[in-house]
């Protein structure tokens, strides 16, 4: 099972480490991250996707309540949330379709292009990870030559 | 209160601790925290030396098990530091409330690898409840406050406070916070009387119901609302190692602790319940073999103070989270509303006296004058019930479980989550002071105690009189019972031959140290270190090649339990 959890924490310094920490200490992955400060500076906002089956993740909320730097920790449900991440391609240009073609494909998945060059392009996609997953599938042929990606953020939605 | 006042850190450090009902510290002082010692002069609380900071934080952790109040230890930075680090991962793995206060570099000199700094911090993370590194002096106060309220209530565990040094000596406008607030932090839960309901209702309807007393029991001295529940239900009761003496063992619904060293009887008996009641117990691997076994013929019912316990090592039928005491006493409160009170003896009872009663006869003890379980029983014959014991790590501790057993309630201690030699002896000191006018012993074997010997030092200069029981068996008994049992007697690293005469050791101290070399001898001991007011060792020379029997091998199952042949 795939697991998005929310996780509220104060805004001190080492709590990053102590979060990462936990999942290193207690045999537990972290898929993605992303943090950033909260309308409240006080607080961050932590979001960690996960894997494991219901008795791991549920494991891991306990754990992360627990800490005392903590909040808040929920288990999003994949189905009432908004989830995104960032993503940056560095893609190859061989030939002179492969512009157009690409410009094509970001276009399909609401992405943006950058730093268009002779040889190569860049391409921002905000999306779900899925669709960042099968938008590099596509755009492999043309030779990936970086990527970069953020983590999720996500927020529940509302009334949800 | 908010009453402002300008002083330094270092002071308002003891006065916040003074607040906190601190008398005494147990520390060994260094360049990173001079001024903090320097205000031991003024104040009123003790400062004991330790010859090692380990010992320091053992006896922290001695004296909080013992009083339910965080113990406190003092180091340096740097080594100072790290050498406390075992004792308070020792602290955490065992659920013991302790305060570490750690001097360190200037602000200023933090990462620049200043001399005898050490990111404490981190090193420390995993192994703490909470850790503190104020940067001001200003919030030292409020620190403290917060490091007792986090160390002692809720699942106890050790808390550091790392103070720089210039923290240590600016001086700025003091306030001591009578209240406070900790955002993510949620030390209680009010226990669920549904679930407390269901659980006697699934006792009821069970065949063969069981309960099995952790050390959360201990934790919570819930041991009055324990005896009437196992009374009223007719309940045997087993322990885990950390609960032994949760229940009077010499009771007889008691069975004493399960587990890799526990007794036959208790296995057995486990490995036979269809029903147990878990009580603030984290199923560790040590009491309940492999967790697949276990959990596939019982239902569990888990109480615990920490949520995050439920479901981590088994799966519960019913859990209910919150202080094992609170959740006891609505137990005890719905029986005798429900008038409930068996008198009958059930079947399951019956067999389990049978049980317990064939083991009590048959199980086979070592000939020698000098076997363990004669010594550990002679031992328990002349010790006031209200004397606190604690232990090492090794096969002394595990013939402690097996043979010593406790009566009084709460008055059994051992390092049974990290399993830490050299723990007892420092560790007695410490719970001697929490209680000086019981008798505390430590159970040791010669390798542990060579660990922290030097603590006789402090026993003495301090006036800190425990008794260190030692079996010597010249090796490192447990690790050769292994190397014996599953590396075919090929015997490497676990001779002591070299280990020191005892007598003379503890003499040359200025302790007081007697040999035992038959029951007599011992007797007479015994008699004479519960009579004298020093610090004594009691040196007992036993046959190195005495296994510790029953033994249920790492990574089977209670059922599987290996006996003496
Ligand atoms: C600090 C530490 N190092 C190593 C061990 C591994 N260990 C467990 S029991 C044991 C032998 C203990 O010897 P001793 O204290 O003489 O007790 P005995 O088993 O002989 O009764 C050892 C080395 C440990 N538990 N703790």
């Amino acid at each position: 099972m795939w697991a998005i959890l929310s996780i509220l924490v104060e805004n001190k310094p080492g709590i990053l480490f102590k979060v990462t920490h936990l999942f290193r200490s207690r045999n537990f992955n972290i898929d993605s991250i992303s943090v950033g400060v909260t309308e409240n500076p006080e607080f961050s906002k932590m979001t960690i996707t996960t894997y494991g089956d219901e008795k791991q993740v549920e494991q891991i909320v306990k754990q992360l309540d627990k800490m005392i730097d903590t909040v808040k920790v929920e288990h999003l449900d994949e189905h009432k949330t908004v989830y995104r991440e960032l993503s940056l391609f560095k893609i190859k240009l061989s030939n002179a379709n492969d512009s157009m073609e690409i410009n094509k494909l970001a276009n399909a998945y609401g992405g943006k292009v950058h730093d268009v060059k002779r040889d190569s392009i860049m391409v921002e996609l905000t999306a779900t990870p899925d669709q960042i997953q099968a938008f590099e599938e596509l755009a492999k042929p043309f030779g990936i030559i970086d990527v970069a990606r953020t983590g999720v953020a996500a927020l529940q939605r509302s009334g949800a | 209160m908010n009453k402002m006042e300008n002083m330094k850190g270092a002071k308002a450090l003891m006065m916040a601790m003074e607040k906190e009902g601190v008398k005494q510290v147990f520390g060994l002082p260094g360049g990173a925290n001079l001024p903090m010692y320097d205000e031991f002069a003024r104040c009123n609380i003790r400062h004991i030396l330790v010859r090692h900071e380990q010992s320091a934080a053992h006896m922290a952790d001695g004296f909080g098990r013992v009083s339910r109040k965080a113990g406190v230890c003092f180091a340096t930075s740097g080594p100072g530091a790290t050498n406390i680090l075992t004792g308070i991962a020792t602290a955490q793995a065992d659920s013991a409330p302790m305060i570490a206060v750690t001097g360190q570099v200037p602000v200023a000199m933090i990462g620049r690898d200043a001399f005898q700094e050490s990111d404490i911090i981190g090193m420390a993370n995993p192994v703490v409840k909470y850790a503190f590194q104020p940067r001001t002096a200003a919030e030292i106060p409020e620190v403290v406050k917060k490091g007792f309220f986090i160390a002692e209530t809720g699942r106890p565990g050790p808390v550091l406070i790392d103070i720089p040094k210039d923290v240590q000596t600016n001086e700025a406008e003091m306030v001591f916070p009578e209240e406070f607030k900790i955002q993510g932090y949620h030390p209680w839960a009010d226990p669920d009387i549904v679930n407390v309901e269901k659980a006697i209702d699934m006792l009821l309807h069970s065949e063969k119901p069981i309960i099995l007393a952790g050390g959360g029991t201990i934790i919570s001295s819930a041991f009055a609302e324990l005896q009437a529940i196992a009374e009223a239900l007719m309940l045997p009761v087993v322990t885990t190692f950390k609960g032994k003496g949760a229940f009077p063992e010499n009771h007889p619904l008691s069975l004493g602790p399960i587990g890799m060293h526990g007794h036959a009887e208790a296995n057995k008996m486990m490995a036979e319940a269809d029903c147990v009641l878990a009580i603030g117990t984290r199923f560790s691997d040590r009491s309940v073999g492999t967790f697949e076994a276990f959990e596939k013929r019982l239902k569990i019912i888990h109480m615990d103070v920490d949520p995050a316990e439920i479901g981590k090592n088994q799966t519960a039928q019913i859990a209910v989270v919150g202080d094992v005491r609170a959740s006891l006493r609505i137990m005890v409160k719905l029986l005798l509303q429900r008038a409930i009170k068996k008198t009958e003896e059930t079947p399951w009872i019956k067999h389990v006296k049978e049980t317990k009663a064939y083991w009590k006869e048959n199980l086979k003890l070592h000939p020698g004058e000098l076997g363990a379980a004669k010594i550990l029983r002679k031992l328990r014959e002349l010790l006031p019930k209200e004397s606190i014991v604690t232990t090492e790590v090794g096969q002394h501790q595990m013939w402690a479980s097996l043979f010593y057993d406790v009566i009084q309630p709460g008055t059994f201690f051992s390092s049974t989550g990290l399993g830490t030699m050299g723990w007892g002896f420092p560790a007695a000191i410490g719970a001697k002071v929490a209680k000086p006018d019981v008798p505390v012993v430590d159970i040791a074997g010669d390798g542990s105690f060579s660990m922290t010997e030097n603590s006789l030092a402090t026993a003495v200069l301090e006036d800190i009189p425990v008794i260190v029981f030692i079996l010597n068996n010249s090796s490192l008994g447990m690790v050769a019972q292994w190397q014996r049992t599953f590396y075919d007697r090929r015997m490497n690293g676990v001779d002591q031959g070299h280990c020191p005469d005892y007598v003379k050791l503890a003499e040359s101290y200025g302790a007081q140290g007697i040999r035992a070399q038959s029951m007599d001898e011992l007797d007479k001991a015994i008699k004479t270190a519960l009579s004298s007011d020093i610090a004594t060792v009691i040196d007992i020379p036993i046959d190195p090649e005495e296994d510790v029997l029953p033994f249920v091998a790492p990574g089977t199952s209670l059922s599987d339990m290996i006996l003496p042949s």
